[in-house]
């Protein structure tokens, strides 16, 4: 396999999962707006919300205001925002044309009809309903595309590194969403209950769609220990790091099978796991999540670039 | 131009020529909407496979669909055995043509063909003399380009010894017809073209450099997803089984080429290339191309791959070479063309373009080294503020013009708004040369649209049919 087709199916399948967790950010800070009684809370929660997407840099270079509209705009249809949907399906196409023939059919075409589709969205027919509707079609691309994925990809190299992809990417968000909110969950006495807003620990989990099944595992009502414990340390929690993390190890074991070699990648995917393996929740509020957080992020990238460097991308 | 051109299923008599016969009763048993519903069939299915042209300055997203017509061009056994017979003499003679201009130029010693149309022109290759590709042949891929104009009457319109391209189409639409009429198939016998791939395979491994073991490795080289042609490129890639690289994909050391791959390197050996000439090797050619690889033409001449076709074709398919392809024949095959050449105006010569500045209206004049319909008068369709600019433009540059007069293109049965409608036709045949000579038995035959129109190319709004080519 050519190492570009390999890097195209990495980055298809990264592009895809990100296009997936913009909507949902988004998604999360539109309800709260919405639900938000305080004077000027609206703005704030879209502005939090595209702090957490690392969006409100590019943002506020472009808007004064930070409204449904103009958030919904860059977060949804803006091409120099190059984590905006569009922009990562319009990038999913271009991956996933350069390495058709690496594709199924069903992948291509999941991909291909998606890409039409939305082209055929004007902007500024998207509100209120039709807004809601839009966001529940992207996720819905996006588990389109992993069920054409999981049901007819072959399962070789090129699966391998399209699954590493998408933990790679949903690991990253994970992170971010809960390093934006840190000092939300610091345990500060004074933080405990009543003053935190109990909305912005919903937000969280429901931007990683874990505050329903939340209460099944916890049997509790929304507290930081156990909201970081759940999206960091939970292996049945399919966006917490842990699950991410296992599921790429298995992945670069299979690779490792395949090649019949082991990599600078898997080193560093080792470094990624002994971050988390013999962690709790004590010691990372300990040592101080913000800082656990960046190190995940840091040797998540690493990982990335090695893996990079030891199957040829470029 | 005479009033009624010869249509390829209907006589003038208005009896229907044989290979049209079942054809003709099939059309007739067809309930009214059923044409226009398999017509729609047809586009549904073309969209979903993705079968699609990007048309250069149009956005990310937006390729285009060749119309597809439903109704199959019908060339009976007797009509292919001539056709394909004429073909490959003439594919034997430039190849033999090539060989020559890029070692002894015979032909120009003995004064057969002018040394400065050759030696002058922007197509000749320098860096190929000497050169010994792989069995002496220089275009392994060709598609001539084929037009008639009576029962008898076929004619060669040009040479396509670069890149030709139209391949997947031919292809695609045997596919789309097999499903949209089987039936049609049980009652005719219809000469596979299928097989195209897998002779393509054939024809480069028989060009392997020598001291390769075991299957060569072979690939598609690929200007990349931009490219107007990218989907022929993936699809033949794929068909093949070969991989499908960008020029990023492929670099050389000591001499040799490989590819990247996600193990290390892996060595090449045979590249069919859709990348141009120029375009090939910056350290060779030009050297602000991003679409090559440096080191590849040394590694070519160093005789360590196979490119498929070889730079500098473009010499033998060269407009104003065009009219001394009969002369090339009789000079290296001894025998006389069995396909016409259509009769070409040769401005430089004075007689020959005052002939010519007054008769605009009736010919065609084309850039010598335009392409795809662009840069074209059709004298009959043309206004007079076309024709004055093309007078200024040939009396500017008369070398870089020729001119024809305009054919009467024979025309087939056509699905169009309004039913059935004849519509003017021509026919590429596809070429495979290497280890022998292999003509698919079809092609693509396309077809102008537009009511009148002679212009066939797809970026002119021409349109594609399935070509049949019938079995004793």
């Amino acid at each position: 396999m050519l190492g570009r087709t390999a890097q195209n199916l990495f980055w298809l399948s990264r592009y895809i999962e990100r296009a997936e967790n913009m909507a949902r950010m988004f998604e999360v800070g539109y309800r709260m707006s919405l639900t938000s009684r305080r004077e000027g809370g609206a703005s704030e929660h879209l502005v939090s919300m595209l702090q957490a997407a690392e969006a409100d840099e590019g943002f506020n270079l472009k808007h004064k205001q930070a409204d449904v509209q103009s958030v919904a705009h860059y977060m949804l249809f803006d091409e120099e925002n190059y984590s905006s949907v569009k922009s990562c399906l319009l990038a999913a196409r271009t991956n996933a044309r350069s390495v058709r023939t690496a594709l199924t059919t069903e992948m291509w075409e999941s991909i291909n009809a998606a890409w039409l589709e939305f082209s055929a969205i004007r902007p500024r027919d998207i509100s209120g309903a039709k807004l809601q509707e839009l966001l529940f079609w992207v996720k819905q691309v996006s588990h389109r595309y992993r069920g054409a994925l999981l049901s007819t990809f072959l399962r070789d190299a090129g699966y391998a590194f399209s699954q590493i992809g998408n933990f790679v990417e949903r690991a990253d968000n994970t992170a971010r969403i809960l390093d934006m909110k840190y000092y939300v969950l610091l345990p500060r006495a004074t933080m405990v209950g009543g003053d935190v807003d109990i909305q912005q620990w919903t937000m969280i989990l429901r931007a990683a769609s874990a505050h329903r099944s939340y209460r099944h595992v916890y049997h509790d009502r929304y507290k930081a220990w156990n909201i970081a414990d759940y999206l960091i340390l939970r292996p049945e929690m399919p966006r917490s790091l842990i699950f991410c993390v296992q599921w790429i190890n298995r992945t670069i074991d299979m690779l490792e099978e395949i090649y019949g070699e082991r990599t600078a990648g898997h080193d560093a995917a080792d470094a990624v796991t002994a971050l988390l393996m013999d962690a709790s929740v004590d010691q990372i509020f300990e040592h101080g999540l913000h800082e656990f957080l960046t190190e995940f992020i840091n040797r998540n990238n690493r990982m990335t670039d090695a893996l990079a460097e030891s199957y040829n991308f470029y | 131009m005479s009033a009624t051109p010869f249509d390829e299923m209907t006589n003038a008599d208005a009896s229907v020529r044989t290979p049209y016969h079942i054809l003709e009763e099939w059309l007739k048993e067809q309930p009214p909407q059923a044409l226009g519903l398999m017509s729609a069939d047809a586009e549904a299915l073309f969209r979903r496979l993705g079968i699609t042209f990007a048309v250069y300055g149009s956005n990310e997203g937006t390729e285009k669909l060749i119309p597809f017509d439903i109704i199959p061009r019908i060339i009976s056994a007797m009509e292919w055995r001539r056709l394909s017979k004429g073909i490959e003499q003439r594919v034997r003679a430039l190849n033999a043509f090539l060989y020559d201009i890029y070692h002894r130029q015979e032909i120009l010693k003995a004064g057969r063909v002018p040394e400065k149309l050759i030696l002058n022109n922007s197509a000749f290759c320098p860096e190929m003399m000497g050169l010994d590709p792989a069995r002496g042949v220089y275009s392994h891929i060709i598609g001539v380009d084929i037009v008639r104009t009576g029962p008898d009457d076929f004619y060669v319109l040009e040479d396509n010894l670069r890149t030709p391209s139209g391949v997947s189409y031919m292809l695609e639409n045997r596919e789309a017809m097999l499903q949209l009429a089987p039936e049609l198939f049980q009652r005719y016998k219809v000469a596979p073209v299928e097989t195209y791939p897998e002779t393509l395979r054939r024809t480069m491994e028989s060009v392997a450099p020598a001291g390769v073991n075991g299957s060569p490795n072979l690939v598609v080289l690929t200007p990349g997803i931009h490219n107007s042609a990218y989907f022929e490129h993936s699809f033949l890639a794929d068909q093949m089984g070969a991989e499908l690289c960008e020029g990023q994909d492929l670099f050389v050391d000591g001499g040799k080429v490989y590819m990247r791959t996600t193990k290390g390197p892996e060595r090449v050996d045979v590249i069919y290339r859709r990348i141009d000439d120029d375009f090939l090797d910056p350290l060779t050619f030009r050297p602000d191309s991003m679409l090559g690889v440096p080191g590849l033409f040394d590694a070519y001449r160093a005789g360590n791959v196979t490119l498929v076709n070889a730079p500098g074709t473009g010499i033998a398919d060269d407009k104003a070479v065009y009219v001394y392809v009969p002369e090339i024949i009789e000079f290296y095959l001894g025998e006389k063309a069995l396909l016409k050449n259509v009769p070409t105006y040769n401005c430089t010569n004075d007689d020959e373009r005052a002939y010519v500045l007054e008769h605009l209206e009736e010919l065609v004049v084309k850039e010598v080294h335009g392409s795809g319909g662009y840069g074209m008068l059709v004298g009959p369709a043309s206004t007079k503020a076309m024709r004055e600019e093309f007078r200024k433009k040939i009396l500017a540059r008369p070398d870089n013009y020729i001119v024809q007069p305009t054919l009467a293109l024979s025309t087939c049965p056509t699905f169009v708004d309004k039913g059935i409608a004849p519509r003017h036709v021509d026919l590429r045949p596809y070429v495979l040369c290497g280890d022998d000579i292999r003509i698919t038995p079809g092609g693509l035959t396309r077809v102008a649209l537009k009511k009148g129109s002679l212009v066939v190319n797809s970026s002119q709004g021409g349109g594609t049919k399935d070509t049949w080519v019938l079995e004793d």
